[in-house]
């Protein structure tokens, strides 16, 4: 008796597709593959447009010098003042944006049996629809105009804190409920009061989830210029006075990439690098520093 | 003829002539609507392990979330009825439910212990987040607490690690020690061996054996051999009604109610 192998009929375990099924595969791949790229063509387009348009102004001094003169041609100066003036918005409309949105998430998510629940998950979901510039004109109408306050950093850090409100809220409550109930009621069940629970326990564990949708606010408006417009209103020059008018990365873009002059134009190019640039690195030490603490 | 004993005397049946730790009379509870527990009438005494059986849907596990008061929490729950430890009701005007379940421990079917916290921090939560800042205090009740939950010569060379990293019986006894540390008088557990090994369930079942002399325990289990093993009553749980409450021996050879027999001799469940 010879063995025989197992022929294609009998249950081996590797199998020919039929040249139909072949056909398919590739072509899903394919499919699929295009897809990708096209997913991430302008990631890499913008990228390639921002670098090869700002390249010439791409140096130290574009962090650390203020503007030269708009006449002075050399090419020199940089945008240190709207990089501390975006930090600085951003920072206070954080603890705006942090204190009301975490806030508001906590109540939403874990007192969600009160009767103010459905108005609150209202109110966010309407702030998320209203146009950023529409904030900013608020604020104006409230603050500004009503010369509560000037054109300040502060009233530009509340504009943003605004825009930063709803989505804080929604990450945090959505985050907030991945949290398993047998850990609150392990909480309950050693005899600790519930805020207790919530803010030592069910907080931490849903930490990173947060840091991530305080992250996605930073990026959202971090870019905003419209709101800034009729808040911040942008400074030549650099200042470190939160009462008074300041400038900010998306305002220097805005300014410079509508002015007639070649080297202005580039120093758009280059601010927008050191917008992208600024909420990629913080966006990279936040994960950091959550993979640590971790 | 009339019967001059009180309620709990008669529901609990000739157990000890101790006086009762832990009493409930006629404790119904309500989802919305739904009755799952009708009239309970059952008292522990003190220094005992008491089972809780039936089957799923009884309302044992209800009864016992009832008496550290976890109902609260849950939307459209309600609680009729006393619950007396040391002769207070536990469902008293003015009475502080975070007080009850401070003297009234609870250990969960599956280990649940804190994701972002240390073995160590683990075991001292209740009293830490509480505001307890004595190191030597918190070093003494870690080490207490885990021999308590024969735990100790396993973790006490990482209490630092999270206890998380800890195997799943490791976690249940974790969850003990960490029931433990806060002192309770009662110690509730709700099918706490159901999600674990044979071997980490034997370790538990002896447990039990040395935290009575400590705390009272109420245990509800699916699981007649461990009620059996472990018990010292034994109150069978029917559609939301007890059924029996008798000292355990007695419940395993000679039950009173036929429904009991029934389900002890597996008929049903």
């Amino acid at each position: 008796m010879t063995s025989s192998l197992p022929t294609t009929q009998s249950k081996g375990l590797t199998r020919t597709l039929s040249p139909k099924r072949r056909l398919e595969n590739l072509s899903a791949t394919v499919i699929i593959g295009i897809l990708t790229v096209i997913v991430l063509l302008p990631l890499f387009a913008i990228t390639y447009e921002i670098l090869s348009q700002g390249i010439g102004n791409i140096n130290l001094g574009l962090f650390i010098e203020s503007p030269k003169s708009v006449i002075d041609t050399s090419g020199g100066g940089g945008v240190a003042h709207a990089i501390v003036g975006s930090i600085m918005m951003i920072a206070i409309g954080l603890v705006i944006g942090l204190l009301v949105g975490v806030g508001a998430g906590i109540f939403l998510a874990e007192f969600s049996e009160h009767k103010l629940v459905p108005l609150v998950r209202l109110f966010a979901d309407v702030l998320t629809g209203i146009p950023a510039i529409v904030v900013g004109l608020v604020v104006f109408q409230a603050l500004i105009n009503s010369r509560i306050i000037e054109y300040s950093a502060v009233a530009g850090g509340i504009a943003l804190g605004f825009i930063m409100i709803p989505i804080i809220v929604r990450s945090t409550e959505e985050v907030l409920k991945l949290v398993p109930v047998s850990i609150r009621e392990a909480g309950l069940a050693l005899g600790l009061p519930r805020w207790l629970v919530t803010m030592q326990i069910v907080l931490p564990a849903a930490r990173a989830g947060i840091v991530t949708g305080i992250i996605l606010a930073i990026s959202r408006v971090g870019g905003e210029a419209a709101p800034l417009l009729l808040t911040a209103l942008g400074n030549n020059f650099f200042s470190l006075d939160p009462t008074k008018a300041m400038a900010a990365l998306p305002l220097a873009v805005y300014k410079y990439a509508f002015s007639p002059f070649e080297h202005l134009i580039r120093q758009a190019w280059a601010a927008s690098f050191v917008l992208v640039l600024l909420i990629f690195i913080s966006s990279l030490i936040a994960r950091y520093v959550i993979r640590e603490r971790n | 003829m009339q019967n001059l004993k009180p309620q709990h005397i008669k529901a609990s049946g000739p157990v000890s002539d101790k006086e009762p730790r832990l009493i409930a009379q006629d404790v119904s509870i309500f989802y919305g609507d739904k009755e799952a527990v009708k009239k309970v009438n059952l008292s522990f005494q003190p220094n005992t392990v008491n089972a809780l059986i039936g089957p799923s849907g009884c309302g044992k596990t209800t009864f016992l979330r009832a008496i550290n008061r976890m109902h609260d929490l849950t939307a459209g729950a309600r609680v009729t009825g006393q619950i007396m430890l040391d002769g207070a009701n536990l469902y008293g005007e003015g009475i502080d439910p975070v007080d009850v379940r401070r003297r009234i421990g609870m250990v969960f079917q599956k280990p649940n212990p804190f994701p972002t916290m240390s073995i160590y921090d683990n075991v001292v939560a209740g009293l830490k987040l509480a505001g307890e800042k004595n190191k030597t205090k918190l070093d003494s009740v870690v080490e207490k607490s885990l021999r308590g939950a024969a735990l100790w010569d396993e973790v006490k060379d990482r209490l630092k690690a999270p206890g998380a990293s800890l195997s799943g019986g490791q976690q249940q006894r974790l969850c003990i020690a960490r029931a433990l540390a806060v002192d309770p008088e009662i110690l509730l557990m709700d099918e706490p061996t159901s999600a674990l090994d044979p071997q980490s369930t034997a370790r538990i079942e002896d447990l039990m054996e040395t935290l009575k002399e400590q705390v009272t325990i109420v245990i509800v289990t699916h699981n007649m051999q461990q009620a059996s093993r472990v018990s010292d009553t034994t109150s069978f749980f029917l559609l939301g009604d007890m059924i029996e409450h008798s000292p355990t021996a007695q419940m395993f050879t000679t039950p009173k109610d036929q429904r009991t027999e029934a389900y002890i001799s597996g008929k049903f469940g």
